[in-house]
């Protein structure tokens, strides 16, 4: 065991223990991966949703950086401040500045700004935390919601099948401004994610990485198996894992593609869509999704 | 200094420059725009060395400034009407994080019906957000109060954004002879800003935290306090730049020939050039009137304004702005003043000048005659009179 004083000055803890996060939260584990990459020469600006209220309680704050919370939907724009009052002061060459967003808050509320933080080519990297709903509130339908899920604003009922839309593509919407970086990553695969978060660092411009995080409460899905949920989400092909480096992809592959249906089973969210007879047919169009990912950017290694 | 003959956008943005922010950061809306588009020209021909950011919308205008703010920079923003409305969520929070902002407000009216005209309707929606607010009369104060304002925003004792009105039209849009103070003198009256808490990696902090049941109120406590003590503040802050530029800043009010006034005209803004024109008139035809004309609305200097107006027999409050449902803004703070004191004027309050109605000198007698018969609870000032008024007209 390293000496106390030792541990303290590495960047394990720059995320510190004893939030109020869920059991099992996968943003939360994310989040101290995202900071253990990036070090301490750091402004982190968060948008309103669970990170920030497990976190930032007043007295009890878990972030070891600096830190600042505005409102829901306006971290890309506080983001470019501090970006540009660091800029103005010639201190950009020393900290890095990182936006740290929900699905929600990136989505939905939040789009224009990151549109406009991208296209205007603030230094930034914005990070969004992808559960999948608006959790904080008590997991309402997003953007990001997937296709099928049972959120409280799309409940499967007589009448309905659950959330009625797919998934918003945000990463290949963000590639689209032309940003030198655009990644997607997974709690579930720590080494990917720390790669992912460096890389986009060295990158001087706007970079973007999507990290698919869990929500056992959310998703009702065992807290023990947090870590476990989200390596099947990349390796069915519902979440793929890619990068695209100035214009390059690159593409984590999996050598077994599990069925969505082990996926989906896990998953309270999902059970609507489970049957006395077993799977539904929607069932069958999930895993079509999933299919077109592992087409579209080739995810199956040869 | 010479005077310069300027176009009052031209006039705020060259004192904004004077002013040294690091960050500037807005979007175009009339009769703001030309503020904006001077301060990117000053920025462009190198004048100004600061960050000018085009942002998508006036919400992320405040708070790309709100985040160069936190880093511990000087910083300035302008907007209007629904881009005042618009930012209103980052202007509550701006306030709450204690953040000296300086913001220019070019007063317009609020939409439906869309009018681009001047009126007070879309800083008074903001009045309680915690900002301080000033209203100027004309181009030479609002440049004067746009100085004082980050004087008074930046001070540790107050740390809180400040608002300056300029009624839209009348001043960004009209030529004025202005006298511009050297950067020297500026750079005298205006230290650099020292932030008292800023976001830097060799001192992490958390800003924003959120707040429970059992914290958040003494956060508006706080700032409670902060806003009454910011009042003795505004006071020596004008009389520093009374001396150091040798022209009289008024601070909280102006008064104008209220002398054994019985009757006092309270205004805000550019509408007082004219009522000083009545109050002439009327005092030439031996009538007792005067004209209090308020510059600092928010904080309300309670104390000032009660022994300003304790002798007066006859309070008429003409204002470009109303509660709807209420009465106008200012006068239910007025009679709130006097609700709990002993002198007991009757105060009249009259809604004038929406969307950009032309104020006249007959609008202001006629309310003014109209007042002395009896109070007026809230009247609209020359109504046509050819229009179907009751129900909806389609
Ligand atoms: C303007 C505004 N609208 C709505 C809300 C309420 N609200 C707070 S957090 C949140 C959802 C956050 O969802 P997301 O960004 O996905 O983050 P999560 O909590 O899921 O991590 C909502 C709707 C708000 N704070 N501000
Ligand atoms: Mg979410």
């Amino acid at each position: 065991m390293p000496k106390v004083k030792e541990r303290d000055k590495s960047c394990d803890h720059l995320f510190a223990s004893g939030h109020t996060a869920c059991p099992g939260c996968g943003q939360s584990l994310a989040v101290r991966l995202v900071l253990r990459a990036a070090g301490r020469n750091v402004i982190v600006v968060n948008s309103t949703g669970c990170l920030e209220i497990f976190s930032s309680k007043y007295g009890e704050s878990s972030w070891e950086v600096p830190y600042i919370h505005s409102l829901f939907e306006n971290i890309a724009a506080v983001a470019s401040g501090v970006e540009s009052a660091l800029k103005a002061t010639g201190r950009l060459d020393d900290v890095r500045v990182i936006a740290m967003g929900g699905d929600g808050a990136t989505a939905d509320i939040g789009f224009g700004a990151i549109s406009g933080m991208m296209e205007r080519g603030h230094d930034v990297l914005y990070v969004c935390y992808d559960n999948e709903a608006y959790m904080n509130t008590g997991i309402q339908r997003s953007g990001c919601t997937p296709h099928y899920a049972r959120t409280t604003t799309s409940p499967p009922g007589k009448a309905s099948l659950g959330n009625w839309r797919p998934k918003k593509d945000l990463p290949q919407i963000i590639l689209a401004h032309g940003v030198p970086y655009v990644a997607t990553a997974t709690v579930g695969y720590y080494a990917d994610l720390d790669k992912k978060v460096k890389r986009a660092l060295s990158i001087r411009g706007p970079k973007y990485i999507q990290v698919h995080v869990p929500c056992p409460l959310g998703w009702g899905s065992d807290s023990s198996r947090t870590i476990e949920l989200a390596k099947i989400a990349a390796n069915s092909g519902l979440f793929p894992l890619y990068e695209v480096d100035h214009g390059e992809l690159k593409v984590r592959r999996f050598g077994k593609k599990i069925p969505v249906e082990e996926y989906l089973n896990m998953q309270v969210r999902f059970r609507h869509l489970f049957g006395k007879d077993g799977a539904r047919a929607e069932v069958h169009e999930i895993q079509a999704v999933a299919d077109a990912n592992i087409e579209k950017y080739g995810l199956m290694a040869k | 200094m010479p005077k310069k003959m300027l176009q009052g956008c031209r006039a705020i943005a060259e004192m904004v420059t004077l002013c040294r922010p690091k960050v500037v950061s807005a979007y175009p809306i009339t009769p703001q725009t030309i503020i904006v588009e001077e301060l990117a020209q000053i920025v462009a021909n190198g004048d100004l060395s600061a960050e000018f950011v085009n942002v998508e919308g006036e919400h992320s205008a405040a708070s790309l400034v709100l985040g160069a703010s936190a880093t511990g920079v000087r910083v300035f923003t302008a907007t209007s009407s629904q881009g005042l409305l618009l930012m209103g969520e980052v202007v509550f929070n701006i306030a709450g994080m204690r953040l000296p902002v300086v913001m220019v407000n070019a007063n317009r009216s609020v939409s439906a019906p869309l009018n681009i005209w001047n009126d007070q309707q879309d800083s008074m929606i903001m009045r309680d957000s915690g900002w301080i607010q000033f209203y100027a009369e004309n181009n030479q104060e609002a440049c004067d109060l746009i100085l004082q304002a980050y004087r008074i925003a930046e001070d540790h004792r107050v740390m809180l954004p400040v608002m300056v009105c300029a009624d839209g039209f009348v001043l960004p849009h009209a030529y004025e002879n202005v006298d511009m103070p050297s950067q020297e003198d500026v750079d005298a009256f205006l230290p650099p800003f020292e932030s008292m808490y800023r976001l830097d990696p060799d001192s992490p902090l958390t800003m924003g935290a959120f707040a429970e049941p059992d914290k958040y109120m003494e956060t508006r406590y706080m700032i409670q306090r902060a806003l009454e003590g910011a009042v003795p503040i505004i006071e020596d802050v004008a009389r520093d730049f009374t001396k150091t530029f040798n022209r009289t800043s008024y601070g909280l009010f102006e008064e104008y020939r209220m002398d054994d006034a019985a009757t006092v005209v309270v205004v805000l803004g550019s509408m007082a050039g004219t009522v000083k024109e009545v109050v002439d008139e009327l005092r030439a035809q031996g009538q007792k009137v005067g004209l209090l004309r308020l510059i600092t609305y928010r904080p309300l200097p309670v104390e000032a304004l009660y022994r300003a107006l304790s002798n007066a027999e006859d309070i008429v409050v003409m204002e470009k702005a109303l509660s709807l449902g209420s009465s106008g803004p200012l006068a239910t703070d007025l009679r709130a003043i006097f609700q709990s004191r002993p002198a007991n004027p009757r105060i009249s309050g009259f809604v004038i000048g929406l969307g950009g109605r032309d104020v006249t000198i007959n609008d202001i007698s006629d309310s003014i005659s109209k007042a002395h018969q009896q109070v007026v609870e809230t009247d609209f000032v020359a109504l046509r009179d050819d229009m179907e008024l009751e129900g909806i007209n389609a």
